[in-house]
């Protein structure tokens, strides 16, 4: 829609604009002026609509208000699962301008040439993106890199090119918007104990009260964190297993479910939280903002940090490869309003975390930025961008501090090299 | 042909041609798609077999069954019994309807009253069920006030009873329509015949109105198969995502771009429905009947 829109009023750049005002016309006054162009250039406002293809829960409202506040650029959000972006991404590419999906989506995105390597040098904060990204650092230590690491897939050996490269090209696949470390969430008013290990997932103890994700690429590095952390095996890359390692971890989650350990399997985040907050599950894998939302509602959920570590996810935007002229020029300003720290502070105030740390600090109150990224005690009471409380003075974040939590990643998101098969056994778990 | 009226394929020409390019071409490039190969991000069209036999690979183990047999077994489970409770329901209701309401004004009252499950999006109704039957739901806490029982009843919610009682919210509907249109086809003098010539009410109802609604029983029953094979919605929600259905497997397969299988997976579907249907109109002439 958007596109014809943009033809049919297309209007005289402002190079035309400036040949078109000649002397003899300036002499004529005023409506010389109007003659030569001055209206068309209040016209070359001309609304530009951005369609911004990512999950419901990234595609946030003040976010898009703001942005169209400032620049005069609209977003146009459209939601769909993580499972949709990258299919659409696949087979669709002309039906979005702007891309939101996870890092490794990448994996099946790139090598259809649908993505177009980012300018480096049109982002005026690509140097300052955390290292997290570029060199898989937190605080100057290596983290975990088992799975789809950002690191890996972070550049293309060109901007056209439909290969990762190994070194900073310049040409970057995403840029980050947010990322975070997920766990378990716990209801520890129904569960009464402390929770140290993911090996309390599939702990009978919590029989018919227990969910996991049902995203099988997700689902099953879950399965996999609880498969090491009861000692059954140890995987090389639980973000790439073998099928003899996928063949373990289903039949354990088989053996699990028949003996009835799961009360639901979810699949998106309202799910998640409907689960959690009614009480019909006391633990499963969770995303931060759902517990966030269970909180909301007064009722005490914990994203509880575990001793072995965390499963990371990391989302950016992307450009596809057919956007060009106003609208690139759009998707480059947008991307470089998000880095430039409102939006940033915006995300961090729910938990997520910003790609360029320091813009999104200036936007924040010293108090917050203590609470969120340094794992200090609340000053005061601490509020959700809606203005509504959501911790009292006093607490402290779960997880602790930017780099405590970050740094505790045990392995990424992924896609595998057996993805098919995996998807197949996922199959069987569900049906069995 | 000595008059020049239009030849008769002209006539038959425009169904024949929206026909065949929403449905049989459709369905010809699923029948293409499911033999051809495919990786991560791109389908192969080369001519394989693979997506069939990897659909039914371990299905010779007759010990533990394969994930397509559990999955169709499934679903079948859900056809009969969600079809069993929806023709008593619908024809009860129908027979109530066209039999015992007298005024048409009144009947069309209570025809509006049987949509009501349809007057919002389907996903609410369905979640709508959650504080309803859930653990600390409506049901359980009443009972549980009543000192009906002590714990409670986990059944309710997420179990195969949860997923059929919804099929039969949403769906008896398509039951109703079909057996209703059909009773009001009959003829009254009919009726009265029997009952002059000494018949009880249920022989009544067995040898008269029973087989004069065949047509919409057959109908019915065709609506609410085919929906509730492919159905994947109900099932995930109101199963808690842990009940299998053909459906479901289709849908993970899409979205992982594993198209091939998927287009495998819906050929043997339809043609398990295919199978259904025609056994159906085996027992009911369905042409002759309208």
């Amino acid at each position: 829609m958007s596109d014809q829109d943009l033809d049919l009023h297309s209007v005289p750049s402002a190079t035309d604009t400036a040949v078109g005002i000649s002397r003899r016309s300036l002499l004529k006054g005023a409506a010389g002026i109007l003659a030569a162009g001055t209206f068309p250039a209040i016209h070359a406002q001309d609304r530009i609509v951005l369609r911004y293809l990512g999950t419901a829960v990234n595609q946030d409202k003040a976010i898009a208000d703001k942005f169209k506040a400032d620049t005069g650029i609209e977003i146009q959000y459209i939601p769909v699962t993580t499972d949709d972006v990258t299919k659409r991404a696949v087979t669709a590419p002309n039906s979005f301008d702007l891309l939101d999906t996870e890092y490794f989506s990448l994996k099946k995105i790139v090598p259809t040439g649908n993505l177009k390597g980012i300018d480096a040098r049109r982002i005026k904060h690509a140097d300052k993106i955390t290292p997290l990204f570029t060199k898989g650092e937190v605080g100057g230590k290596k983290v975990g890199d088992q799975g789809t690491a950002p690191k890996k897939v972070m550049f293309l050996e060109g901007e056209k090119s439909k290969k990762f490269a190994t070194t900073n090209t310049g040409y970057i696949t995403l840029i980050p918007t947010t990322y975070n470390a997920d766990t378990l969430g716990i209801r520890p008013d129904l569960i009464k104990r402390p929770v140290t290990s993911w090996a309390d997932l599939l702990n009978p103890e919590f029989k018919g009260r227990a969910a996991i994700l049902n995203i099988p690429s997700i689902g099953i590095m879950d399965a996999a964190m609880v498969i090491e952390a009861m000692g059954l095996y140890r995987y090389p890359d639980k973000g790439n297993m073998t099928r003899q390692e996928i063949d373990l971890t289903i039949k354990t989650l088989i053996e699990a479910k028949r003996a009835g350990q799961f009360r639901s399997l979810w699949k998106d985040f309202n799910e998640s939280v409907n689960l959690m907050a009614s009480g019909e599950v006391v633990i499963q894998s969770m995303w931060s903002p759902a517990v966030t939302k269970v909180r909301s509602q007064g009722i005490a959920c914990v994203y509880q940090p575990l001793k072995e570590g965390y499963r990371a996810w990391a989302s950016g935007f992307g450009v596809p490869s057919t956007l060009s002229g106003r609208k690139l020029d759009a998707a480059y300003e947008f991307i470089n309003w998000f880095l430039d720290g409102w939006a940033g502070a915006h995300l961090n105030r729910q938990g997520y975390y910003s790609a360029v740390l320091e813009t999104a600090k200036a936007y924040m109150e010293p108090y917050e930025w203590a609470y969120w990224m340094e794992g200090k005690p609340a000053e005061k009471d601490i509020k959700a961008p809606d203005g509504t409380i959501i911790e009292k003075a006093g607490s402290v974040r779960d997880g602790g501090s930017y780099e405590e939590r970050m740094g505790a990643i045990a392995c990424w998101n992924a896609v595998m090299d057996e993805n098919n098969y995996m998807v197949q056994k996922w199959n069987e778990f569900v049906a069995a | 042909m000595s008059h020049r009226a239009p030849p008769a394929w002209l006539q038959a020409a425009p169904l024949a041609l929206t026909f065949a390019f929403f449905f049989v071409i459709p369905l010809a490039l699923i029948a293409m798609v499911s033999l051809w190969d495919y990786n991560e991000y791109e389908l192969i069209p080369a001519f394989t077999l693979r997506n069939y036999q990897d659909i039914f690979s371990g299905c010779s183990n007759t010990a533990d069954w394969c994930v397509t047999l559990r999955t169709y077994a499934s679903t079948l489970k859900f056809c009969v019994i969600v079809w069993a409770v929806t023709l008593v329901l619908g024809f009860t209701i129908a027979y109530f309807l066209a039999f015992h309401v007298r005024t048409p004004a009144m009947q069309t009252v209570l025809f509006l009253l049987c949509t009501i499950p349809f007057w919002t999006s389907n996903v609410i109704r369905m979640i709508s069920w959650v504080p309803l039957l859930g653990r600390n739901g409506l049901i359980n806490q009443t009972l549980q006030s009543l000192g009906l029982i002590e714990a409670p009843i986990e059944w309710l919610l997420f179990s195969d009873f949860s997923v059929v009682l919804a099929f039969v919210h949403l769906y008896t509907m398509f039951m109703i329509v079909p057996i209703f249109n059909s009773m009001m086809r009959i003829d009254r003098s009919l009726i009265e015949a029997a009952r002059d010539s000494g018949a009880s009410g249920w022989q009544t109802l067995w040898h008269v109105v029973i087989p004069l609604s065949r047509t919409g029983i057959l109908i019915g029953s065709i609506f609410i198969i085919t929906i509730v094979m492919g159905d994947f919605v109900t099932v995930g929600v109101m199963g808690g995502q842990q009940i299998a259905s053909v459906g479901k497997v289709i849908q993970v397969q899409t979205s992982y771009l594993q198209f091939p299988i998927a287009a495998a997976n819906a050929v043997i579907l339809l043609a398990v429905v295919v199978l259904i249907i025609y056994a159906l109109t085996r027992l009911v002439d369905i042409r002759k009947e309208l």
